[in-house]
């Protein structure tokens, strides 16, 4: 027997069996922590444990702590909620679009990418919830449930609540996605744990899963299913979350290219985040044969793709302000390039449109140094992507007396190192106690495109 | 016969093998328990003649019944209970439904077919598995034949698996399935 195709090169490296797979993922499991690990470990702990601080006091002293004023009442911390929610965009669209298009490269980076989603969401979520400033009081109100002054409820005209509404469905619908995706796997583990407690944990953690091809057929057509309902599930979230803008009569915010911009940013953001995320694991647990550089190579290129469409956005983003014939519109773009934020705009324009587009050449997609350093770049204009949008928009208030700046506090940084060293630190217990690849959908695949030639 | 069922066991090392396998075991007259597998094989429902599952149904339906439960909720409130007019909206805002109506359709959905498929497959925290082979969950193929359930008699069964292809049969008492 030949590989299914001469002129696709195998996504599995160096003639892995289908035991092989098994070796080297469960071993990463089932071996001490390394010393690598528990370092890289506490220095999430580290940061976990300084912006815990900040949270406590924000909590105690409230939301004056932070840098906000009169004019601008949205900062940071929306800055980072709508980051964070972007970055939590490519796991459920590498496993529920690419599972659609029925592109195999997606299974042994989906379940990295999904885990991270799900811990990009509880990041993001902290963001408006602390924002409530008295978050136990907040979160009530948040709810479809009759206040105590009468039946008055929450307003369905809000984008607020229809964010609710799409981050819970989201991360809850991703929650579960994820953790059908482990059963089979955890199963796995559960049969070579030598020790009463893995066994017992792992056993648990399997649902009494034995491989029954009815249950297997059952489970591919869950899977599906659950791909098809994410996908717009994913579309939805951004698109929502650009509502909060986009309904608003802000000049900067009031634009109707809003849903598509962020959806493309939040892949983009999303694909660089896996990016940074898997270099790494790749090269700590030795996962090179099953993270191959024509896997990053297909990640850089959904990267150019996005990060042309969001450059594309900006460049419409100017036009229709200067079409439009409306003067307040027209001073809002003039400002961001040109005025006290300039170097912010400048930023994000770099990081996003020019750099990117790097990734045209070959030599530069298929290195991973150069892909590391530019993930992260990425990453760091995303961040400025929203703050351009959040804070220049607001902060030439209508009236020129209450114009203002915005000038974040200790708290503001604290917070944010918090959502990192709550990031972080979910990351690396993830990747040592769950099986950072999806051997199941790996093993399915070693045959038809691994490297070795079956007699 | 209160002892359980006595099964035969063979064992496959390749997913291609073990399809033929299948067609052969079952053209030979023997009816085939159930064949566990590491991972999903291709094609393996129509060699043992499942039908399709209808757990696409399934979310069909527990989607409408979150397309309505979202419907009746916002209407109720917004129009029936409390109705106001909001930044010069009708007192019956359909189009600001929309987003809350389709995140609550895909949720009910996804969560009732997912909890659908827990519990027709047995699949539970507390159940635990019951392996023909322990091997089933790393690279091998197992095929489990009810000696109790077929009128060949074992030894013309263990010849018909050897013979289509399984590297091992081993004999495995149940006492409850």
């Amino acid at each position: 027997m030949t590989p299914e195709s001469v002129i696709r090169q195998p996504l599995v490296t160096n003639g892995k069996t289908v035991h092989d797979v098994t070796e080297d993922i469960c071993k990463r499991v089932e071996e001490k922590p390394a010393p690598l690990w528990l370092l890289s470990l506490a220095v999430a702990l580290g940061l976990l444990a300084v912006g815990g601080y900040t949270v406590a006091i924000t909590l105690w002293e409230g939301i004056g702590m932070w840098g906000l004023n009169k004019t601008v009442g949205w900062a940071w911390d929306i800055t980072n909620f709508v980051w964070w929610v972007g970055i939590g965009h490519a796991g459920t669209l590498i496993s529920a679009i690419l599972l659609l298009f029925r592109q195999r490269w997606r299974m042994s980076i989906n379940r990295a990418a999904e885990a991270m989603t799900i811990f990009a969401v509880i990041c993001a979520l902290l963001f408006p919830i602390l924002h409530m400033g008295r978050p136990w009081i907040g979160a009530i109100w948040a709810l479809p449930l009759p206040n105590t002054y009468g039946s008055l409820w929450v307003n369905f005209n809000s984008p607020l609540l229809w964010d609710v509404f799409a981050i819970t469905t989201y991360f809850s619908v991703s929650l579960v996605f994820w953790y059908i995706g482990l059963i089979p796997d955890f199963a796995t583990i559960r049969d070579r744990a030598t020790n009463k407690i893995s066994k017992a944990i792992y056993g648990a953690l399997s649902f009494g899963w034995d491989g029954a091809a009815k249950t297997w057929s059952r489970y591919e057509t869950v899977a599906l299913v659950l791909a098809g309902l994410a996908t717009p599930l994913v579309l939805s979230v951004h698109t929502i979350v650009s509502f909060d803008f986009a309904t608003s009569v802000i000049p900067g915010w009031h634009t109707t290219i809003f849903p598509p911009y962020f959806v493309a940013g939040a892949i983009f953001s999303g694909f660089a985040m896996v990016l940074t995320l898997l270099i790494i694991t790749r090269k700590v647990f030795k996962l090179e044969d099953y993270i191959t550089i024509q896997h990053l190579e297909m990640m850089n290129i959904v990267i150019i793709i996005t990060g042309s469409i969001v450059g594309i956005a900006y460049i419409t983003e100017l036009f229709m302000a200067w079409y439009s014939g409306v003067e307040a519109e027209q001073y809002a773009f003039l400002n961001r390039a040109t005025g006290p934020y300039w170097w912010a705009y400048w930023s994000m324009m770099t990081c996003n449109v020019i750099s990117p587009q790097l990734f045209w050449f070959r030599k530069i997609r298929t290195n991973i140094a150069a892909t590391f350093i530019l993930s992260i770049i990425v990453n760091i204009g995303m961040w400025f992507e929203r703050f351009v949008i959040i804070v220049t928009s607001l902060h030439r208030d209508f009236i020129p007396s209450s114009w203002g700046m915005f000038y974040p506090t200790l708290y503001d940084v604290g917070l944010y190192t918090f959502t990192f060293g709550l990031f972080f630190t979910l990351f690396f217990l993830f990747a040592k106690f769950f099986p950072v690849i999806n051997m199941a959908e790996v093993k399915s695949i070693v045959k038809s495109t691994g490297e070795k030639i079956e007699k | 016969m209160s002892q359980g069922s006595d099964f035969l066991v063979g064992i496959y090392d390749d997913e291609d093998v073990l399809l033929k396998g299948i067609k052969g075991i079952r053209d030979g007259g023997v009816k085939i328990h159930e064949v566990y597998s590491p991972f999903p094989v291709h094609g393996i429902d129509d060699a043992l003649g499942y039908r399709r599952s209808r757990l696409s149904i399934a979310a069909f339906l527990f989607g409408l019944l979150g397309t309505s439960l979202a419907l009746t909720m916002q209407i109720g409130m917004m129009t029936v209970d409390w109705p106001m007019i909001i930044g010069g909206k009708d007192y019956l805002p359909l189009p600001s439904f929309i987003p809350v109506t389709f995140e609550l359709t895909v949720l009910l959905a996804a969560f009732g077919m997912v909890g659908t498929f827990l519990v027709i497959s047995n699949l539970k925290p507390w159940a635990k598995a019951k392996l023909f082979d322990i091997r089933v969950t790393d690279d091998k193929h197992v095929m489990a034949i009810d000696l109790s359930k077929n009128d060949l008699d074992e030894k013309a069964i263990n010849k018909l698996l050897v013979s289509n292809g399984a590297t091992e049969v081993n004999k495995k008492n149940f006492d409850e399935l």
